[in-house]
């Protein structure tokens, strides 16, 4: 093959063109594989909402529950656990629940419940630091970690600190307070979560 | 090594050398072993090395073999791993070779790595032996991780949930990447499966191609030695190095020796202390995972704890956990930058100055004693004070060694190794 007359600039661009194309194709070919580690059809169906009978929920009880494979806390809170709330804004990172990715709207307020059920407390039990689910601690008795304690939830894995509502302590490694699920109060003995009170955004 | 003359591999067996003559797998051999001049002063700090690669064909035999009755999955891996325990022939023996080796890796490894920084191992131009080694450490401790979710334990589950969501801080695409490397809203069974998949396929072969390279790049520029000399700088009549020996059968004999000693070790932890006391192997992973208790206590293994302890002691800001996890793996990256920030024009501390030996000093005070609070309950608040002062000192090792290492007095290096005949 001659070799006089060679277009080195035309030779240049189709080698371009060439790896341009090739590699669009290559980049084309990743989307199955990184598509293929999403959560699955049977992974995504499993967050339906969830019905909970609260009927034997005693003042100052907890019980967990289930949701979208996250445990559900939900507390009936003691009129002394209400009480020392308020008294605890200076010491919280986010105490008017101004963080709106943490609750529903209709939870932003001082008891970050339902206006009618104030006493009712429904969080997602995951620490806001890493995913490590909060230990509840209800009674308002100095603790080892805190000698101040007024009850709420402490986070063994990395020591952060939350209050009766699940508001974050300053000072610790989590970032915002522990989030609310959506949740319907259905009667006095049943709530639904993983959906929002009728006529609520 | 180069620049340094080989005799070239003859057999004479004839079906060798027809081999020989097709495929010259004798001479790269030789040209590796018997071929390749070490300096003749290596000491102790040497073993790690060849330790390290001893520990991963053991990781790889044994691993294969762990396959053969284990069950990936959410449902049957901590059955399968109790069944290996209990109803195969032997199995107690290798699940345990494998979890004691998993951490005698670390231990070697990290040895090996404070021979680099002690001797200037990583110096100019061994400084891509350096950069293979840290990213050797990282695929290491990768394959440690997986390794660890596999037998499905509550260390296993909750580990797994507290390192994917460091992923999560990471603004943005943090929630989704999150739920894209678990497959699920929480670990789970294909958190397990994936996890297996990279754990005995994918992992293992970058870490065979970059211990490879590492080998590769060593034989390439030459071994370091304590006195950080330069033995190709003096050779003999038939251009060997006078300060050098052959690798074969001289170094094979002296680490089959330190290979003995180590296996001793080992064979007392395997059959009097398999867990070592809860360090090894966590209580917790007898335990099958359990996504609605969390432990009272979660500690990763000890060979993570001084980065988790600064992952801990870093509060949040601005409304997010970022910060712990970038001075965590800031960490990392300061050590793959020490071959560009040590100035000094000498390799070996045996020929720096103070300044020197106490940075090295205060850099194993740190990394021990981070260790120390990172596999604590975590609930002593002085502890946080000291564990910020500490990470502070980490860093400042090696932010500060441009200057410390380039006005550091330094003695001058002898012309060849101080143990030479």
């Amino acid at each position: 093959m001659a070799n006089e007359g060679v277009n080195h600039g035309r030779r240049r661009f189709l080698t371009a063109t060439t790896a341009v194309v090739g590699g669009v194709g290559a980049i084309t070919a990743a989307v199955p594989f990184l598509k293929y580690w999403e959560p699955s059809a049977k992974a995504k169906l499993a967050g339906a909402p969830v019905t909970q009978d609260i009927s034997k929920l005693e003042m100052g009880q907890m019980l967990i529950t289930e949701w979208r494979g996250s445990p559900i806390f939900i507390v009936r809170r003691t009129k002394e656990q209400l009480a020392v709330l308020p008294s605890l804004d200076a010491q919280l990172r986010d105490p008017k629940s101004e963080n709106t990715a943490q609750q529903p709207a209709f939870a932003q307020n001082e008891f970050r419940s339902h206006k009618e059920h104030p006493e009712l407390l429904v969080l997602v039990g995951v620490c806001t630091h890493l995913g490590c689910s909060p230990k509840y601690v209800g009674e308002l008795t100095p603790e080892p970690f805190d000698p101040n304690w007024k009850g709420g939830f402490f986070c063994p894995c990395h020591k952060s600190r939350y209050d009766m509502s699940g508001r974050v302590f300053q000072g610790v490694p989590a970032p915002a307070n522990l989030p609310v699920p959506p949740y319907r109060v259905v009667s006095d003995t049943q709530i639904v979560i993983g959906v929002n009170p009728e006529g609520a955004a | 090594m180069a620049g340094i003359p080989q005799t070239p591999y003859k057999p004479s067996n004839k079906v060798l050398a027809w081999v020989e003559d097709r495929l010259p797998i004798g001479g790269f051999l030789s040209s590796h072993t018997s071929g390749y001049y070490a300096p003749k002063n290596f000491n102790l700090w040497y073993y790690f090395g060849s330790l390290a690669l001893l520990v991963l064909v053991n990781q790889i035999l044994t691993g294969i073999f762990l396959t053969m009755n284990y069950k990936p999955g959410a449902a049957t891996a901590f059955d399968s791993v109790e069944f290996i325990m209990r109803d195969v022939d032997w199995g107690w023996l290798i699940r345990y070779m494998h979890e004691i080796g998993a951490s005698m890796f670390f231990i070697v490894v990290y040895l090996h790595m404070f021979r680099g920084l002690m001797y200037g191992s990583f110096k100019k131009p061994r400084e891509l032996v350096w950069i293979l080694g840290m990213l050797i450490y990282l695929t290491l401790m990768a394959e440690a991780f997986m390794g660890y979710v596999l037998p499905w334990g509550q260390m296993s589950f909750w580990g797994a949930k507290v390192i994917i969501s460091l992923f999560g801080t990471i603004p943005f695409i943090g929630d989704h990447l999150v739920q894209w490397i678990m497959g699920d809203y929480i670990p789970g069974d294909a958190t397990v499966n994936r996890f297996f998949a990279l754990h005995v396929i994918a992992l293992p072969l970058v870490l065979l191609l970059l211990v490879v390279l590492h080998l590769a790049a060593l034989h390439e520029v030459g071994s370091n030695n304590p006195d950080g000399v330069d033995i190709k700088a003096r050779k003999d009549a038939n251009g060997l190095p006078i300060d050098g020996i052959p690798f074969h059968p001289y170094y094979t004999v002296k680490d089959l020796f330190g290979a003995g000693f180590f296996l001793m070790i080992c064979a007392f932890f395997l059959f009097f202390e398999p867990t070592v006391g809860g360090i090894f192997l966590e209580h917790d992973n007898f335990i099958e995972a359990n996504r609605l208790v969390t432990p009272e206590h979660i500690k990763p293994v000890w060979y993570f704890t001084p980065y988790y302890a600064m992952l801990r002691v870093v509060p949040s800001y601005f409304g997010t956990a970022i910060w712990g996890v970038l001075v965590m793996f800031g960490a990392i990256v300061m050590l793959f930058l020490v071959p560009w920030l040590d100035k000094s024009p000498v390799k070996s501390i045996r020929y720096r100055g103070w300044m020197t030996r106490t940075a090295l000093a205060v850099l194993v005070v740190c990394f021990v004693w981070l260790a120390k609070i990172g596999s604590g309950p975590g609930t002593d608040p002085s502890e946080v004070i000291i564990g910020r002062l500490l990470t502070i000192l980490y860093y400042g090792v090696f932010v500060l060694m441009p200057i410390y290492s380039r006005i550091d007095a330094t003695k001058p290096v002898p012309d060849r190794v101080t143990t030479h005949d």
